[in-house]
């Protein structure tokens, strides 16, 4: 039994060693309540204490302005329902290609009153500058972008974006999951530009599941989503998942020790994956713009996306044809089709997101089966035909 | 050798159980697939075993598999039950009921509802800590939606009535949600006739882990919310969010063990909280609070007249206990709870929950009796309470200099 | 809550413990608090000729600090005068005991203790109070 080969990063990723070793006293020992007055719980709260300052230097944030919340879905959801509670309703703009915790929640509160503006991209996946600009002059009160878009790994410009809506009067949020890890983040300094909160998320970075944080400055006014205890500062309630935030603390150290070595090191394998797609005459999208060092999304035309990830599968390499969440939807990529990608085109999407241990030889192996994959599925449908 | 401080705190949470621990450690490295990718193994194995934990969750309360919805815990689940309900039925109705000895997570969702527009009552309850069942009644209107109650307190431990309650609820049209964090594996809980609607657990109360809990939705007849995480539609529209694996397949664990050997566990815990109450019975001026009989095995609450609050929890720094709930414990108010049941401001000062669990042992308990004995001797020594009593003043009629 | 070393050291080696037989020649009883805001102070001394507090002794319903508030001021008053007693302020007593802002009250309780037990002494002795 060969062990399949994982390149599906952006989907989520394995608990690094070091991570788990230091989780492993919260669940047995170290087991408080952070909550509790004795000595079991004030440990759990120093330990909490010490992730808070992890993840808030891994970001060049303020330890007060980190607020763990269970998820990135969840910290999405509090910083636009929770800050839209504290205005009265007006204009709110998402991008076209958001991620669908971003895009759910402002549905909502368009249902609320809100008025929701989508921001169109180009054909790469960048922000539309003359649609942006049009939107800005209605002055929305809340904005939000994907630093990275976890589909095609797509970078927007954050800096002048965010500048354009503070000088709006907006809140400007970016969900930066994706691109924490790989790409160098200082909230001071996005900060200073305008960008008001940052969603981050342990599990998409060599943490675990069930733990993440809002980052966020503490002029934005927010409403719980989670009543209850006053945890966080009574943003949000619950008792806190000692054991994950931990681990989501680690990891963070980790990822800035690793995190320009390892982007160079995703980069390289990107770039010997992408010369072989190019080689089997794919399609990469937003190949234009600037993108993660570890996300390629391609498409071979006339190939069902569907089909080929299930073949690669069974061939040994696992990889998405889409959004992990939103795989059970049979509908093609909004993102595809926000960038102008055709309906078509977009069905025959895949995408390979590397990460940590990957390497050339498991990349060459996945470009072989790839093609004699491709060629096995283009008979096929020829014969059909 | 004892280890201390002696861990009596089984109510703010509880460590993760080594078979349980054993479980969840292989879905953080090699099985760490996101259950919701569809199109590779790693997420097919992750799902299959979120999967075999909803059933292992389901089979504790009897309930269908389909009819739980993971949340982040508890606390969200109540959330999650009351303002999606609320928010559904608003058409039908505006009031809700709730009871004054509830956890924070209902109340404070409660007092958000309210800032909503929604009207709640919020029940008194008798001397021993249970719900009236006539004044439950009467309290209902025509416009009542929803009713929350809680199945075992998390301070006092009584078990409400909630067979009845569920009886009176269905009969009159309105849902009962019942928070649950703190009864499964010491109750019997039985969804198939319980007439309940909606059901928070929680893993972390059960020898799980933090992170992780549930919220049971029945579905015949079929209960409706509005969900309040919006994102990838995860749990049929319920909760949108990634799954934890892990803390998943820990809580279907948890749950699963809990089923096997809550039997055998709460007899032994029982017994061992029965030593502790009769080792401190010779302490005079000794108080119990809540109902003894109506209540799980692991809870005794017990108020020491004439000594104070604080200086008795650093008294027995030895043993982790809790005076009040862990959530309110860093105020220094007294107990809401134990004042809905009458107690006086000291005495409610003077409690201290002790909560017993799967590695309590005899000797951990006769170390806490000997302590609580020498310890409440010395504070004694040093109240002028306690010596006015002995000199037979009755404190009620004494005039306190204004403070 | 985070105790200072002199408050844990008075909380467990509470000075002068105890209480005077109320009618002994020279005694005065002063009792502060109440029991429904957390603590109650009795401070007794006994005062010898000329003025001078020879002997001091407390019991206490709080927290740690309270208790550690009167234990100290036990020790402060003896060999002073009534005059000199009253002199003590709570600020000293928070300064010395390293009290947090929250426990300020224990200190101000204390000093109000001191005032009580001479209060009492000056009634019994026909004196202003």
């Amino acid at each position: 039994m060969f062990a399949p080969v994982y390149l599906d990063h952006n989907a989520t990723t394995p608990t690094d060693p070091a991570v788990l070793e230091a989780m492993l006293p919260y669940f047995s020992a170290q087991f408080g309540n952070a909550s509790s007055r004795h000595e079991y719980g004030r440990a759990a709260r120093r330990a909490i204490d010490q992730a808070r300052n992890q993840v808030a230097e891994a970001v060049g944030a303020h330890a007060t302005e980190v607020v763990f919340t269970s998820g990135g879905s969840e910290a999405n959801n509090l910083l636009l329902k929770g800050s839209a509670a504290c205005l009265r309703p007006g204009l709110l703009a998402v991008s076209a290609a958001e991620h669908p915790c971003v895009l759910k929640p402002a549905e909502q509160l368009a249902r609320r009153g809100w008025t929701l503006a989508k921001l169109p991209v180009d054909g790469d996946g960048r922000i539309d500058g003359e649609h942006y600009e049009a939107v800005m002059a209605r002055k929305p009160k809340i904005v939000s972008l994907l630093l990275a878009n976890n589909e095609t790994g797509v970078i927007q410009d954050l800096e002048p974006l965010a500048a354009r809506a503070r000088a709006a009067g907006a809140w400007f949020h970016s969900d930066a999951v994706q691109a924490f890890g790989k790409l160098p983040l200082d909230f001071r300094r996005l900060n200073s530009a305008g960008v008001h909160a940052l969603t981050l998320s342990a599990h998409k970075m060599g943490g675990p599941k069930g733990a993440a944080a809002l980052i966020v400055d503490k002029r934005v006014e927010l409403e719980p989503l989670i009543a209850g205890g006053g945890h966080e500062r009574g943003l949000r309630s619950g008792t806190e998942n000692v054991a994950a935030i931990v681990g989501f603390g680690v990891a963070c150290r980790l990822a800035v020790e690793r995190r320009s070595a390892l982007a160079a090191e995703l980069a390289r394998l990107r770039t010997q994956l992408e010369d072989g797609l190019l080689g089997l005459g794919a399609k990469l999208f937003g190949a234009g713009a600037q993108r993660l060092p570890n996300t390629v999304y391609f498409a071979v035309a006339g190939i069902d996306g569907e089909t080929l990830v299930g073949h690669l599968d069974r061939a040994g390499y696992a990889v998405a044809s889409g959004a992990a969440c939103s795989s059970a939807n049979p509908e093609p990529s909004h993102v595809l089709r926000a960038m102008g990608v055709d309906e078509q085109l977009a069905r025959a999407a895949v995408r390979v997101s590397l990460g940590r241990g990957n390497n050339e030889e498991q990349v060459a192996g996945f470009l072989a089966t790839l093609k004699s994959t491709v060629d096995r599925l283009q008979r096929l449908t020829a014969m059909a035909v | 050798m004892l280890k201390l401080p002696i861990y009596l705190d089984y109510s703010a949470t509880t460590p993760v159980d080594p078979r349980v621990a054993e479980k969840m450690i292989p879905y953080l490295v090699e099985k760490f697939g996101n259950p919701a990718s569809r199109s590779h193994s790693f997420g097919w194995e992750a799902e299959a075993a979120v999967e075999e934990a909803r059933e292992e969750v389901a089979n504790l309360v009897n309930a269908d598999p389909k009819e739980i919805v993971w949340t982040s815990g508890a606390t969200e689940s109540n959330n999650l039950a009351l303002k999606g309900a609320a928010q559904f039925y608003c058409g039908k109705g505006k009031h809700l009921i709730t009871v004054k000895t509830e956890h924070k997570a209902v109340l404070d969702t409660c007092r958000e509802l309210e800032r909503q527009g929604f009207a709640v009552s919020y029940l008194d309850v008798q001397e021993n800590g249970l719900i009236d069942l006539e004044a439950f009644s009467s309290a209902l209107r025509p416009d009542t939606i929803l009713a929350s109650v809680m199945f075992v307190n998390n301070e006092i431990g009584v078990i409400q009535p909630i067979a009845e309650l569920g009886e009176i609820c269905r009969s009159r049209g309105i849902l009962l949600h019942v928070d649950a964090a703190q009864a499964t594996g010491k109750v019997a809980i039985d969804l198939a006739t319980l007439k309940v609607d909606l059901m928070s657990f929680s893993a972390h109360k059960t020898y799980g882990p933090k992170g992780i809990g549930a919220l049971y939705v029945q579905r015949k007849p079929r209960v409706r919310l509005n969900a309040q995480m919006h994102g990838g539609g995860h749990e049929r529209g319920f909760r949108s969010g990634t799954l934890p694996t892990h803390q998943i397949v820990g809580m279907g664990e948890a749950f699963r063990l809990a089923r096997l050997e809550m039997g055998v566990e709460n007899e032994r815990i029982r017994m061992l909280r029965d030593r502790l109450l009769r080792g401190v019975s010779d302490i005079d001026e000794v108080y119990i609070n809540g109902d003894m009989e109506h209540r799980v095995p692991h809870n005794l609450n017990l108020s020491f007249a004439y000594v104070e609050g604080e200086s008795l929890l650093m008294a027995i720094k030895d043993l982790a206990v809790s005076s009040g709930s862990a959530c309110t414990s860093a105020s220094l108010e007294p107990s809401y709870v134990l004042r809905a049941l009458g107690r006086n401001d000291e005495l409610a000062h003077s409690s201290i929950r002790f909560t017993l669990g799967r590695f309590t042992t005899a000797d951990e308990v006769d170390y806490a009796t000997r302590l609580l004995h020498e310890k409440i001797s010395r504070l004694r020594e040093l109240s002028p309470l306690w010596e006015m009593v002995q000199e037979g003043v009755d404190l009620s009629t004494v005039q306190w200099a204004a403070h | 809550m985070a105790y200072s070393v002199k408050v844990l050291d008075h909380y467990e080696n509470p000075r002068n413990v105890g209480s005077f037989a109320r009618d002994e020649e020279g005694v005065a009883t002063g009792m502060v608090g109440a029991p429904a805001c957390g603590d109650v102070m009795k401070l007794q001394i006994k005062v010898g000729k000329g003025g001078i507090i020879e002997d001091a002794k407390f019991k206490t319903y709080g927290c740690g600090s309270a208790i550690a508030s009167s234990s100290l001021v036990t020790e402060w008053v003896k060999g002073r005068t009534i005059d000199q007693a009253m002199d003590i302020r709570n600020t000293q007593i928070a300064e010395e005991l390293a009290l947090p802002p929250v426990k300020i009250h224990c200190s101000i309780l204390a000093e109000d203790a001191i005032k009580a037990a001479v209060a009492d002494y000056r009634k019994k002795h026909g004196e202003q109070g």
